[in-house]
């Protein structure tokens, strides 16, 4: 009996390494899964000479669009007369 | 909401280099790191051999984050896949799992000693405050913060490397294949996103005939 429970927690410990962890989003308080990063949007937009998108600060949806917008002049269909 | 992804056209991609210099030149990334790289595939056969421009694809499930001993990877809520250099070992598992081969690791030392892991960051830098020298120095610009796009696909001269959303470049793609009609193929696209070739980038339909010869 001693032995089969030996076994059975040694199994236990040697498979509870081969757990795989949800690859989630999870951000909270300035960090992803307890590492510190900020969002993109978190930021102030640059200045304006150097070329960077406009957004509102800590607004996602504007930094998306502003992103899109960039995201299109890879397009050259589009791109070319506008 | 985006998700940010990378794809290249083997159709358009001429093995330029643009894209590893932009990389090397705007991350300044140390000898014998390459983030990016060009590969040559098919390479030999007449007329099926084409270019490619690799690096982190920022897998929806990527191995990378599940091999890691210390946990070190995460996942933006852009869909970015980066990584704490402070937690990393340089064990160098997720290089063994990458099908890119994308991380990469400096030789620090003499006998052969491995330091950190490297690699593309898809200019969003790292765990550092954003746009600080501290973030720079470890993982490089961060071009998202800035509202720009990654350096590499910028300055493709061809526009075959293509990054940003997505749906979006995904349209932009579906564009170009319908208007040239062929070369829907896309490489690295099906393994890094889960997603069939062709799901996504519709085959291209035969123009319509007129009736005459």
């Amino acid at each position: 009996m001693r032995v089969v429970l030996l076994l059975v927690a040694v199994a236990a410990l040697g498979l509870s390494a081969c757990g795989e962890k949800e690859q989630v989003v999870v951000y909270k308080q300035g960090k992803y899964q307890g590492k510190p990063d900020n969002q993109s949007w978190s930021n102030d937009p640059l200045p304006a000479e150097y070329r960077g998108g406009t957004w509102t600060k800590g607004d996602r949806s504007s930094w998306e669009e502003s992103i899109k917008k960039r995201q299109m002049t890879q397009n050259e269909y589009r791109r070319i007369g506008q | 909401m985006a998700r940010m992804k990378f794809l290249c056209d083997a159709e358009r991609c001429i093995e330029c280099n643009g894209c590893v210099t932009a990389c090397k030149n705007e991350n300044e990334v140390p000898w014998g790191v390459n983030r990016r790289r060009v590969v040559t595939i098919n390479d030999g056969v007449v007329g099926a051999e084409k270019s490619i421009s690799v690096a982190c694809m920022h897998c929806s499930d990527a191995p990378c984050m599940a091999v890691c001993p210390v946990d070190c990877f995460y996942r933006t809520d852009d869909g970015v896949v980066l990584h704490d250099k402070d937690l990393c070992i340089g064990c160098g598992y997720c290089f063994y799992a990458c099908p890119f081969g994308a991380p990469q690791f400096p030789q620090a030392g003499a006998f052969g000693l491995r330091g950190k892991m490297d690699k593309c960051t898809f200019c969003a830098g790292g765990p550092e405050p954003d746009r600080s020298e501290a973030e720079f120095r470890k993982y490089g610009r961060n071009r998202l913060a800035e509202g720009k796009l990654p350096a590499c696909a910028e300055m493709c001269s061809t526009k075959a490397l293509l990054g940003g959303d997505g749906d979006v470049i995904a349209d932009i793609y579906r564009e170009r294949v319908l208007r040239r009609g062929r070369g829907a193929d896309l490489w690295g696209w099906s393994s890094a996103y889960g997603v069939r070739p062709g799901a996504q980038t519709p085959t291209p339909q035969p123009a319509p005939t007129t009736g005459k010869s």
